[in-house]
């Protein structure tokens, strides 16, 4: 009868840390991008790469670091999550490496080679994920926050306006001497911790005051408003920033939130609508959206007697087949420029390691995302709930937003795979938000305090239990 | 809460779902279709990383490698007289994808083929770079090399067939090119194939005369007119009178006459008096007797009407359904009839072997790097035009037109040679310069190696039907001395 007072939906009392699972699978996520990264080498240059042990301290020290600190400040986090992430990470910098052996595509016009970079952006990201951890102590603090995240989430949505495009999409702040920042990686999370702080508080309002409006019921047009300005505001984006993706993962991740902090289903179908009604608007009339949209009806067809990227991307998924030409042996270059670098880094891993390990990749993403919901499930307080399954929707998004796109199953947009792509922004972004899900699961799954001890408690009962 | 964030969690389960289906589709379903893709650069990048296997004749390969620096590219195609050889081998171009041999064989010169899956897994093992096989062709380079130099200057084609097997001894295309003027991806490269094109060239030098431009017969297919007058039993033998009046009028027209190439005794000539001396007469009104249907099914046999592989493609040479006026020009080749060299060199092959028609072939077999014969062609019968009396018939005629009729120019001292020549009118009103035609076999007592058939465009000064014997015969002696040569 010990447990009574336990309350949590998924830990008991004395409820495993799941720590060492946690470490065991590390391992493997440090071990198997190493063997990645001599894979390449050997099939580059017939020897194992001379960074190996680098490359194979840095990861292993890295994820080593990561896991202590997730030991000492969130000991009954989910124990996946961080495996995952890391390999992800680590095969991603494998696969930027790996491009960068291309001479042609690693030029200095082009950027030259980004593997380094990108693995001093993953140790920020890796930084910044330990200062999650060790600084919020709970995730509930940030609800403070919430109309100061909205006012921050809006100005880095805007900022980009100002700012040139670049590959035909103004997502990017440009600061001279730093470089550049995708403000959209961020503001995903700040924006989620908006939306369930809003949400929290409003939630009641949205799903009781309502009127019924054949089968479906509409809410009061005072708290439309809020709901109609977002609307407008991931319509703006794609207009102003010519980009469908980001604007899908706004409006999708609020379209979940509200869903989930209402019950209603009338918010799917009215939000559904919204998000369908303006896409087909804008890239009707957009010639940037539009051209994406034909891209993706014939990703075949010639442009100008040339190949497109999105052919080249779709001979390379093609030229791979079930297993993959090898590690360091597709052709994925042809695509040309840094694009197999960042949006169509998919592509070369379906040539290289196939069908097989394109779908490996792809389940370890949906792996993080189930992991990501779970936590939000048993997660005890809605802030918590709506924030975990806001951070996780907002993933499974852009995970779906981008591998859709670059397979050809959606039009392509201008975001990057999380983890796996090359960009800084992105793989610090996700760095945080897979610490924030850490912590609310660290809260989620930590027993619960057993009561204190009171010595008047027995003598006041009457009867024993 | 925790209802909706179920359905939130389906719906991400459904998300990821639906991209493993589509990369499924992608990279299983569509997978080959993408991967052999015109577009798609990885196959000529495959096709170049290596050095190509070779297109061998005789002993030596008359294809080669050479590393480059262009782009993508390791290697290029480069050829060793490639005017010569390109009927044979077509091109190989890192710009301008294959064709012919180059292109059929493309799978076993790179090394990709699943023949050489066992040589592709020791290499593996051992280390060894992937290495292409080898294509051993049946031609004979001193045949090849007559026919060549025969055609130089003059527009036409030549082509050779050793007439007990079918193989295919000399296949020459004049005006020819070099393969290798355009086997890179260099602006030179570009510059040279336009300027070959068609469109660009009137002498279509990269069109394979002998297997895919069809011409009038004229009378070399008088050859196929006299087996079907004796396979059908209108005659029997060939020293005795036909029923030929002269001169003879079409049927079905108000005297129009079918005349001869001048004034030669042509009046119920003997099948071989009017072979000898080429009797429009005789022969047209063999064809018309026999009919429409008998004359189809006759040449059918010799092949025509019917797409080789050889195997690169050649064209069908046809014999089509016609009126009866229409079908007595027919048999002495002069009206819808149309012929390949190759066809007609297998006409003269199955006279020369006894009335049997072999398959032509030209690969001899496929080699692996590691010198295994992959695959072997075996001579195969293509079908029977003639009995093998009457073959000898037959022969005895063609041999007569050597001897002592239209087709002298092709005596060879010591063996034994039948041919017959040819001019093939065409254009309105027969005013383009007429067809040289001849085809012939030369016989030893080891064998019958050799048939030939050649044929020469545009002879501007000789319109007489002495023009095959002029002009083409001669060719035609050269490469069966060539043959013959070889044989001894």
């Amino acid at each position: 009868m010990s447990s009574t007072s336990n309350t949590t939906t998924i830990g008991t009392i004395g409820a495993p840390s799941r720590r060492n699972t946690e470490l065991a699978l590390l391992v493997f996520a440090v071990i198997i991008p190493v063997f990645a990264y001599i894979n390449v080498g050997l099939a580059k240059e017939d020897t194992v790469p001379a960074g190996v042990l680098g490359y194979a301290l840095g990861l292993g020290l890295l994820a080593g670091v990561a896991h202590l600190v997730v030991r000492k400040w969130a000991p009954y986090a989910d124990p996946l999550m961080l495996p995952v992430a890391t390999l992800l990470n680590g095969l991603g910098l494998v696969f930027i490496w790996r491009l960068d052996q291309e001479p042609q595509i690693t030029t200095p016009q082009l950027g030259g080679a980004m593997a380094p970079g990108q693995l001093m952006w993953s140790t920020l990201g890796v930084a910044l994920f330990l200062g999650v951890l060790i600084f919020l102590k709970d995730h509930r603090v940030l609800q403070r926050y919430t109309y100061i995240s909205m006012v921050a989430a809006l100005v880095l949505l805007i900022l980009p306006v100002f700012f040139p495009a670049r590959f035909g999409a103004r997502i990017w702040i440009t600061i001279p001497g730093v470089g550049s920042l995708q403000p959209g990686e961020f503001a995903k999370i700040i924006i989620a911790i908006f939306f369930a702080g809003y949400l929290m508080v409003k939630r009641d309002a949205l799903a009781l005051a309502s009127r019924r409006f054949m089968g479906l019921y509409l809410p009061r047009g005072r708290d439309l408003g809020p709901i109609l300005v977002i609307w407008a505001l991931s319509l703006m984006i794609l207009v102003f920033e010519t980009d469908l993706g980001t604007s899908l993962l706004f409006f999708g991740l609020f379209v979940i939130m509200l869903y989930v902090a209402t019950e209603r289903t009338s918010w799917i179908v009215f939000g559904l609508l919204l998000s369908g009604g303006g896409a087909v608007a804008v890239a009707t009339f957009e010639h940037h959206v539009k051209t994406r949209v034909d891209n993706w009806l014939h990703p075949l067809q010639l442009l100008n007697g040339g190949v497109t990227e999105t052919a080249q991307a779709m001979y390379s998924f093609g030229s791979g087949g079930i297993l993959g030409s090898g590690l360091g042996q597709g052709y994925s270059r042809l695509i040309g420029g840094i694009a197999p670098k960042s949006d169509y880094i998919l592509a070369t891993v379906g040539e290289e390691i196939g069908l097989a390990g394109l779908m490996a990749i792809l389940l370890l993403y949906g792996l993080l995302i189930e992991r990501g919901i779970r936590t939000a499930l048993a997660a005890r307080d809605p802030f918590g709930k709506l924030l975990a399954v806001g951070l996780s929707g907002a993933f499974a998004l852009q995970v779906f937003v981008v591998a859709g796109g670059v397979t050809g199953l959606i039009p392509l947009t201008g975001m990057t795979m999380p983890f796996l792509a090359q960009g800084g922004s992105s793989v610090i972004a996700n760095w945080a938000l897979v610490a924030i899900l850490l912590r609310i699961s660290d809260t989620a799954r930590r027993p619960a305090p057993a009561p204190a001890p009171s010595t008047d408690a027995e003598m006041t009962q009457v009867v024993r239990p | 809460m925790n209802k909706p964030l179920r359905r939130v969690a389906i719906f991400c389960g459904l998300l990821v779902l639906a991209l493993l289906v589509r990369v499924n589709w992608v990279q299983f379903v569509q997978a080959d279709e993408l991967k052999n893709d015109k577009h798609n650069r990885r196959v000529a990048i495959e096709r170049y990383s290596i050095p190509r296997g070779n297109i061998i004749v005789g002993d030596k390969a008359v294809t080669g490698s050479t590393t480059t620096d262009s782009g993508d590219f390791k290697y290029k195609r480069t050829y060793k007289d490639g005017p010569m050889w390109a009927p044979v081998t077509g091109y190989a171009s890192q710009a301008f994808d294959a064709n012919q041999l180059e292109k059929l064989y493309d799978p076993i010169l790179t090394g990709t083929d699943d023949k050489l899956f066992f040589s592709r897994t020791v290499d593996m093992f051992t280390g060894e770079k992937q290495q292409g096989g080898d294509v051993v062709t049946t031609l004979n380079a001193k045949a090849q090399k007559a026919a060549y130099d025969g055609l130089k200057g003059k527009k036409g084609a030549v082509a050779a067939i050793n007439p007990e097997t079918g193989a295919i001894l000399a296949l020459s295309s004049a005006p020819s090119y070099d393969p290798s003027s355009f086997a890179g991806m260099s602006d030179d490269d570009s510059k040279a194939y336009n300027g070959l094109l068609k469109a660009n060239n009137a002498d279509d030098p990269m069109l394979n005369r002998a297997l895919r431009q069809t011409y009038p017969p004229g009378s070399t297919f008088k050859v196929v007119t006299a087996a079907a007058a004796l396979e059908n039993g209108l005659y029997t033998d060939i020293d005795a009178k036909t029923n030929s009046p002269l001169p003879y009028y079409l049927p079905d027209t108000a005297h129009q006459p079918l005349n001869n190439e001048g004034n030669i005794p042509c009046k119920d000539a003997s099948l071989r008096e009017a072979l000898r001396v080429s009797c429009n007469s005789v022969f047209g009104k063999i064809s018309a007797d026999l009919g429409n249907d008998k004359m189809i099914k006759e040449a059918n046999e010799f092949g025509f009407n019917k797409e080789h592989f050889t195997p690169v493609r050649a064209d069908a040479s046809v014999y089509p359904k016609d009126n009866r006026p229409q079908n007595a020009m027919a048999g002495i080749g002069q009206a819808s009839n149309r012929a390949t060299p190759l066809q007609m060199a297998m006409v003269a092959s199955a006279v020369a072997n006894g009335g049997t028609l072999m398959k032509p072939y030209m690969v001899d077999k496929l080699v692996a790097p590691n010198l295994n014969v992959l695959q072997q062609t075996q001579p195969e019968k293509l079908s029977e035009p003639l009995k093998p009396e009457n073959a000898q018939k037959l022969q005895d005629m063609m041999e007569t037109v050597v001897k002592t009729g239209t087709g002298q120019t092709a005596q060879i001292p010591g063996v034994t040679v039948g041919g017959k020549t040819g001019t093939a009118q065409h254009g309105e009103d027969n005013k383009d310069n007429p067809y040289a035609w001849f085809i012939s076999y030369a016989k030893t007592d080891k064998g019958t190696p050799v048939a030939v058939a050649v044929v020469i465009e545009g002879s501007d000064t000789l319109r007489g039907d002495i023009a095959g014997g002029k002009l083409a015969a001669p060719v035609a002696k050269a490469v069966m001395e060539a043959v013959l040569d070889g044989n001894k």
